[in-house]
């Protein structure tokens, strides 16, 4: 593991109207790290993601990518988000272009690569998710598992330094979570960045290097993952751990089909 | 009867024609306009800031709550006391736009908001700025899905624009009037325009359904039904 920083969050808070979303969190993520955010629902892990590629503005606190601090005044946001990659929950596919348009449409516009090459790179990245076959698909075409491995791809294509991933498998029915959790173990292995808020714990502990667990706005704790599962220094995140895995079982990110 | 309808059609086909034309051009330029203030008057609504949301909510309130002829008069006979005067085309044509424009605005919005705020925050994820989201990723499925309340108007823009007989602009039905008095036999007169409108009224739905199969994208609309 690389020792530079790509994230780094320092004292951030957030409310909405009167409640406070997230209470003071600092956080840090290196550079090849996979981190998992846990925690029950509600207790800001989204909102935390949000605030990170700046889709929502935090009410104070600093965030750096790399060198630069994102929440200084006057930063180009839409540059920032060009560098952060981000998987959502329900897929948010464009809906009207097909899978390699979804992947591409932020090389041509964003980035204005010419098409030629935003074609090759966008077939390449949907090749890495296993999708190059439905290229021509429109979203509707696909199944949820594919649609967020398309996700991904789009995500991907624009080389980010990190890539957030918000419950990316959540919306997805139990037989298509391996797909998208084998996806994501990949990515790891090839060495990218990674800051997952999922529940599937078979991920967490096996390709996260580091759990961090939220609660209430705050971080209770965090650790390397094989310390956070056998030996949590808090009850509370022991607790949290026997009842989110009794839930949701234990997805193994499975290998790709 | 129809003997008599035929012979009157030919005798009177110059007039009918040329009416036609103007209605035609009417609907044409009105339903253009339309878009040019429905549009952004459309976007205001749902991404401007309060002074431009509130702006649009005035016009299209203004023009939907009030009746078509008020506004046609008001231009016709009312602006020139303002010192705004124009010709009788001109104050057809750009009352039945901001009409048009209003009603659209609102189908156009509809449309914008069905599309849901998930594709706009994605959109934002990829590094797209606000400007190329709409453009890029909102519009060009808003717009499929406001296809279908567009084809109604269009329809009606072709029957409302018989109104602007009532500031003598010589449209079909302006032609019709004058016939009618000409030739004592409203009977066939408005049978003959009657079957004229339906006739432009077909060909238009011919036309926005050939569009509507154009621009369908597979399921573009069942995913959005999600939402």
């Amino acid at each position: 593991m690389n020792d530079e920083t790509i994230i780094r969050v320092e004292d951030l808070r957030k409310s909405y109207q009167e409640s406070e979303i997230i209470k003071g969190i600092s956080l840090t993520v290196r550079e090849q790290e996979v981190v998992v955010i846990i925690g029950p629902s509600g207790t800001g892990k989204s909102t935390l993601l949000r605030c990170i590629n700046l889709l929502t503005r935090p009410d104070s606190g600093r965030i750096w990518l790399k060198e630069q601090e994102i929440t200084a005044p006057h930063t180009d946001e839409d540059k920032v988000r060009q560098h952060i990659g981000m998987v959502f929950q329900d897929f948010n596919l464009f809906n009207h272009l097909t899978a390699l348009q979804n992947v591409t449409i932020g090389l041509t516009k964003v980035l204005r690569m010419d098409s030629r090459e935003a074609r090759d790179k966008g077939l390449w990245e949907l090749e890495r998710v296993g999708l190059v076959e439905k290229a021509a698909s429109y979203p509707a075409q696909l199944s949820g598992g594919q649609k967020q491995r398309v996700a991904i791809a789009r995500a991907l294509a624009m080389d980010p330094d990190v890539m957030l991933f918000d419950e990316p498998t959540s919306a997805l029915d139990p037989e298509l979570i391996g797909e998208v959790l084998g996806v994501m173990q990949k990515l790891a292995r090839e060495g990218m960045t990674m800051l997952v808020v999922t529940h599937e714990m078979g991920f967490a502990r096996e390709v996260s290097d580091r759990i961090v667990f939220m609660e209430n706005g705050y971080i209770v704790e965090e650790g390397p993952s094989r310390q956070m599962f056998y030996a949590p220094k808090f009850t509370r995140t022991r607790e949290f751990l026997g009842k989110i895995s009794e839930l949701y079982g234990e997805n193994r990110p499975g290998e790709m089909q | 009867m129809l003997d008599t309808l035929l012979l009157f059609l030919q005798r009177t086909a110059p007039e009918l024609v040329q009416g036609t034309k103007i209605t035609l051009q009417l609907a044409l330029i009105a339903l253009s306009l339309g878009i040019l203030f429905g549009l952004p008057a459309a976007l205001a609504r749902v991404y401007g800031g309060v002074i431009a949301r509130r702006l649009a909510i005035g016009y299209i309130e203004l023009f939907r709550g009030t009746p078509l002829l008020v506004q046609l008069f008001l231009v016709y006979y009312g602006l020139p006391d303002l010192g705004l005067t124009f010709s009788r085309l001109f104050a057809a044509s750009i009352t039945l736009g901001l009409n048009s424009g209003a009603y659209q605005a609102e189908y156009f919005r509809g449309a914008i908001q069905a599309v849901g705020s998930g594709q706009m925050v994605a959109a934002r994820a990829v590094g797209m700025s606000r400007l190329q989201a709409i453009c890029y990723i909102i519009l060009p499925q808003a717009l499929r899905l406001a296809l279908p309340a567009w084809s109604n108007e269009a329809v009606s823009m072709i029957k409302y624009t018989a109104v602007v007989f009532l500031i003598a602009v010589p449209d079909l039905m302006g032609q019709a009037k004058i016939l009618a008095g000409r030739y004592f036999n409203p009977i066939e007169v408005y049978l003959s325009v009657a079957l004229i409108y339906i006739f432009l009224v077909f060909v238009a739905t011919q036309i926005m359904g050939g569009i509507e199969r154009k621009m369908r994208t597979p399921g573009l609309e069942m995913e959005i039904e999600r939402h």
